[in-house]
């Protein structure tokens, strides 16, 4: 449970630490809240020679609302989002969804924009982003682009972002009147990955779905769009027959891989309940019954 | 005696037996100012870290070490060919069999110790430990006890094929250890033939790991100039450390000095000597130089004492009515590539005979076969008595398959076969004398607290809506405080405790005990006993632990043995001074001891109620007053060899409603009544409970160590491995009644233990209580959310219609 030997740079803007990334190419490894990069290295499962850690650059911290859009900065904590009062009233699904990761010692250090590079299946972020629509602001040494969140996961610790580039922000849409969210995970125990969770964030106007976004978590390799499901429900009141539809096009999409937390079997069948749930708890709260 | 307000407030001043009292120990813990073994820093210290096997099975063709040697600050690398020439390259177990310290020509387990690197920190070793090459040759591995047993199996030890013995009895094959059987097998047999009912089912106590929150570890050190070793060691037994080492090295065991200092929890993973300990001695004899060895939580949970893996089938002979005429256990044992279990040397399968429980049967028959597989040795007790948790979960499940099968509620069907409160002293018909006990009366104060027949209603109703509710009972005995010592012995060392109490002048006392603290609260409870039998307040009693050059010889914490065997000793050894004191108060006082009587804190003269000494007064004049023909001071020592085990009894409870669909149970009630005799220190006690239960949880509901067919171990970090948190456990409701053991010197039990082994079938017996009203006879441990699930999506209750 010892790394090998490492380098430790601790830049304190963002142009030092892309320099270094540029120097030291895929011999180098950000370092943001390390609760997933750290024991990977303790197993040697991971051996960066140089670590750059993001920590100290003041720039990469905050919360702020322009233009109808949120802007969290990638270095944000968890526990930061939990108690952010502007995303508690204008995009709830996130510290519901983030209280709801590891427990409070690794949510003082772990970052939202860490979970989302990171990339794991099994990390949070990434179903709540594709549920949100979010994008991504990225910084690279040839200046800054913007990504949308549907795209960006191309599979399991493997996205868009390129060797020398930062993930500098995330975006997302201030949540509309009649909107609902939920984010519904099971999980064996405090600390544990989900066995199978899903985001749910939809706009009900006079009884009618005339929105909704459902992704999965940890039943694929990487988060899960589940479109088929969507379309089943846009457009409808909900109801108990096309509910069960809804489900089953969420579960056919899953391709999870067996482990302790359950067999494949298992893992769909979490999946859809989870689905189930969040559609629920996300059509009380968009109309007053949550 | 004590009846006036006077009286009551000196009794209060002591803080003795019975006092709720804080624990003494949690000042230094809560501060972190704990002293544990990684806590050990000496001159010059360097460190050893283990090169370990990745397959389960595999024969080793050749180790370099050209590249790890080279590593600068690399000291050296051991390996089984350098213990070789010492002959230390196998062990000797507590079971009579031998362990490869470091492998020899093959492993048998993956994570096996191969070769041991020594550097001067901790980083470096963790480097050359990568550099080492060992040379595998891959062998089919055997996971399965069942497997193990074919005849065409493949031999896992070779060190042993053509002998039929490998320390606990015959072998029958090549991967079978000792067969062990109890009981009268023909009788038994024959009421099975002719009973009305039978119930037989397959259960399987699942692999799981103790886990204590510190791992294992030692620094050795070795002085060469008087060839003294110091061994700081993680050790639930450090004398019995003393004697093995000094066996083992031949060094003098008066120059052997073990010692246990703040030990992190042990819950039976601390009794074995592991080859970790040996070869840093080993190093620190080489070197001259401390050497540290700690383990990581991996290796700890992958290679370390596991606990249970009994495969047990169990079976009932019953009347129409319910009443059980015999029992029939066999059991095979996966004890893993050794034989390393922790027992007393002599029960190889430790009290398992205890299975027949607080049911009074007349017959039974019990058989464990031992059989190696490629997993890790143990098969050690976990917060239990040697394998009492397996044994109270066979009967305490196959009561309630008996009592479904005859359609008899569970609480009745416990009622009609207890053992009566007049049958004690009881003899079993395993062989146990069990104290004491009154089951019904603990049953019925538990019935009704949690109001049983309401429970039931509610069940029956929520079933008619398709809900899943269980209600599970378990009225069960342990059999804790080995022991005495004409039955148990480690190594040939009798099972006894001891005590040495030193009064000084002033009136305070030092007291040490053979036994040693991982979390007990010894401190507290220790000098409660013995401020009750000396009329000294117990914040005047420092206790003192785990030095084998200070405390005399014991045989250490496990088993709950340290208030039956060492609290014992501490109050026979106290009742020793107050003798002595006696002899000197007649003295101060003028009169004869005869007309002496004992008065909470002092001495009284009969008829003269004015005329006392205090303890404190005879403590002074035992150093300038004694009469004639007495020895100055006031000291004693006491080595006590219980007359009997004691049985501590319960009464458990538990409610649970499962989410069917998603498996989840959760534990919606838990009500535990404990029997333990003379209550000590009430708050302790509910603490060990506390635990206990929240291991028992852990265990029914979660743990579970998992191979796969190539014998690599999964979830062997925290990751997967459960331990429960604040937010996981449930909450627990404790009550009591109290039955005094007529044997014990205080009327005390021990109680640590009962919450996990009465715990565990508790929980069990919820969850396929939930199920009762279905054609489902028996679920296997862990009920986890997923393996609840299985057994509801098979039988379809998830359902939406």
């Amino acid at each position: 449970m010892i790394p090998p030997e490492f380098e430790y740079h601790r830049p304190e803007t963002i142009d030092q630490a892309l320099v270094l990334l540029t120097q030291h190419g895929e011999e180098a490894k950000i370092l943001a809240g390390g609760h997933s990069l750290l024991p990977l290295m303790k197993l040697r499962f991971a051996e960066p020679a140089h670590l750059v850690d993001l920590n100290f650059i003041e720039s990469l911290r905050g919360i702020k609302e322009s233009n109808g859009l949120i802007e969290i900065a990638a270095m944000t904590t968890e526990s930061q989002l939990i108690t952010s009062p502007l995303l508690l009233d204008k995009c709830p699904l996130i510290p519901d969804a983030a209280s709801q990761i590891a427990d409070p010692q690794v949510r003082s250090r772990g970052t939202i924009g860490g979970d989302i590079v990171h990339a794991d299946p099994g990390n949070d972020h990434p179903a709540i982003m594709l549920a949100l629509e979010a994008s991504f602001v990225i910084l690279g040494s040839n200046g800054e682009r913007i990504v949308p969140a549907s795209g960006f996961f191309l599979g399991a610790f493997d996205t868009q972002l390129e060797e020398n580039e930062i993930l500098k922000a995330i975006q997302v849409p201030v949540s509309v009147a009649g909107s609902g969210h939920a984010y519904c995970k099971l999980k064996r125990k405090t600390g544990d990955f989900a066995t199978a969770a899903s985001a749910v964030s939809l706009v009900v106007e006079g009884g009618v779905c005339k929105k909704i976004n459902i992704a999965l978590t940890n039943v694929g390799a990487t988060a899960l769009k589940a479109e088929a499901a969507e379309s089943i429900l846009t457009g409808q009141t909900l109801s108990d027959l096309l509910m069960e539809k809804a489900v089953e096009k969420a579960m056919a999409i899953c391709d999870p891989a067996e482990d302790l937390r359950g067999d494949r079997e298992y893992k769909i069948h979490m999946a859809g309940e989870m689905t189930r749930r969040a559609i629920r708890e996300a059509f009380a709260k968009a109309t007053g019954g949550g | 005696m004590a009846s006036t307000p006077e009286d009551k407030q000196r009794k209060e001043n002591l803080a003795g037996i019975g006092c709720a009292r804080k624990r003494k120990e949690d000042p230094r813990f809560i501060q972190g100012k704990g002293h544990y073994v990684d806590d050990i820093k000496l001159p010059d210290m360097v460190y050893g870290a283990l090169v370990r096997s990745p397959y389960a099975h595999a024969r080793i063709k050749g180790i370099n070490k050209d590249a790890a040697l080279a590593l600068p600050g690399v000291l050296t690398v051991l390996t089984a060919d350098d213990l070789k020439p010492l002959k230390l390259h196998w062990m000797p177990t507590l079971a009579g069999d031998v362990q490869a310290v470091l492998a020899d020509e093959k492993v048998c387990f993956q994570q096996q110790e191969v070769a041991m690197v020594i550097a001067t920190d901790r980083y470096i070793a963790a480097d050359a430990v990568e550099l080492v090459e060992v040379d595998y040759e891959e062998l089919p591995a055997l996971v399965d006890p069942h497997q193990a047993m074919v005849d065409d199996a493949p031999v896992i030890r070779e060190d042993l094929v053509g002998k039929d013995e490998a320390g606990q009895g015959k072998r029958i094959h090549d991967n079978h250890i000792f067969s062990w059987e109890v009981g009268d097998k023909s009788k038994t047999d024959a009421t099975f033939k002719k009973a009305a009912v039978t119930v037989k089912e397959e259960m399987l106590n699942q692999r799981v790991h103790p886990c204590p929150l510190e791992t294992c570890g030692c620094v050795a050190s070795f002085d060469k100039v008087n060839g003294h070793l110091t061994v700081h060691i993680t050790s639930q037994a450090p004398h019995i450390v003393r004697t093995v080492v000094s066996m083992l090295s031949g060094i003098a065991e008066s120059k052997v000095r073990i010692i246990s200092p703040d030990i992190g929890g042990g819950f039976g993973n601390k009794v074995g000597i592991y080859p970790g300990y040996v070869v840093a001695i080993v190093a620190s004899i080489v070197l001259g130089q401390p050497v540290k060895w700690i383990e990581s939580r991996i290796e700890n949970l992958s290679s370390t004492a596991f606990a249970r893996d009994y495969h047990m089938v169990g079976e009932l002979a019953a009347d129409k009515n319910g009443l059980i005429q015999a029992m029939r256990v066999n059991v095979l044992a996966d004890h893993g590539a050794f034989n390393s279990h922790a027992q007393p040397t002599k029960w190889p399968a430790g009290l398992f005979s205890i299975c027949t429980g607080s049911y009074d049967i007349p017959v039974a028959y019990a058989r464990v076969d031992g059989v190696y597989t490629n997993k890790a040795p143990g098969g050690v007790a976990y917060r239990c008595s040697f394998r009492v948790t397996e044994a109270v979960y066979v009967i305490e499940r196959m009561i309630d398959v008996l009592a479904k099968k005859l359609a008899i509620d569970p609480a009745e069907i416990r009622r009609r076969n207890f053992i009566k409160a007049d049958q004690f002293p009881y003899q079993s018909a395993l062989g146990w004398s069990y104290d004491s006990g009154n089951y019904p009366a603990a049953l019925d104060k538990v019935l009704e607290a949690v109001d049983y027949e309401g429970l039931r209603k509610e069940q029956a109703e929520k079933r008619a809506r398709g809900e899943l509710m269980g209600i599970g009972l378990s009225t069960f005995t342990e059999i804790v405080g080995a022991g005495p010592s004409k039955a148990c012995d480690v190594l040939g060392v009798g099972m006894f405790e001891s005590c040495e109490i030193r009064v000084h002048p002033t009136g305070s006392v030092i007291a040490r005990i053979g036994t040693i603290s991982q979390g007990q609260g010894h401190q507290t409870t220790y000098a409660q006993i013995i401020a009750s039998e000396l009329g000294i307040p117990s914040d005047q009693i420092q206790i003192e632990e785990g030095d084998t050059d200070t405390v005399p010889y014991g045989l250490g914490t496990y088993g709950s043995r340290s208030t039956p065997v060492g609290g014992a000793a501490a109050a026979t050894a106290a009742r020793k001074i107050r003798d002595k004191a006696r002899k000197i108060a007649a003295h101060l006082l003028d009169v004869s001891e005869q007309d002496l009587e004992w008065d909470i804190d002092r001495f009284r003269v009969e008829g003269a109620p004015d005329q006392v000494k205090t303890m404190k007064d005879i403590a002074w004049a035992a150093y300038n007053n004694v009469p004639d023909g007495l020895e100055m001071g006031l000291e004693s020592v006491n080595y006590y060899d219980p007359p009997n085990f004691t049985f501590p009894f319960g009464a458990y409870l538990c409610v649970v409603d499962i989410d069917k669909y998603t498996g989840e149970t959760k534990v919606r009630r838990f009500y535990a009544l404990d029997d333990c005799g003379t209550r000590i220190n009430p708050m302790i006690i509910e603490g060990q409970i506390h635990g206990g239960l929240t291991e028992a949880f852990a265990v029914a509901m979660e743990q579970q160590l998992v191979f796969d067919e190539s014998g690599s171990i999964h979830g062997n970090s925290l990751m997967d491995y459960f331990l429960p948190t604040f937010v996981e456990t449930p909450v627990w409701e404790t009550d009591y009644t109290v039955t005094p053991s007529p044997h014990h010197p205080l009327g005390a039990k021990g109680v640590a233990e009962s919450p996990h082994v009465g715990g565990i079938p508790c929980f069990s017996n919820a969850v396929n209580d939930a199920f009762s009203h279905l054609d489902i006879k028996h679920i296997n441990m862990p009920h986890s959310a997923f393996r609840v699930w299985k057994t509801i999506h098979a039988q379809g209750l998830d359902k939406r219609t």
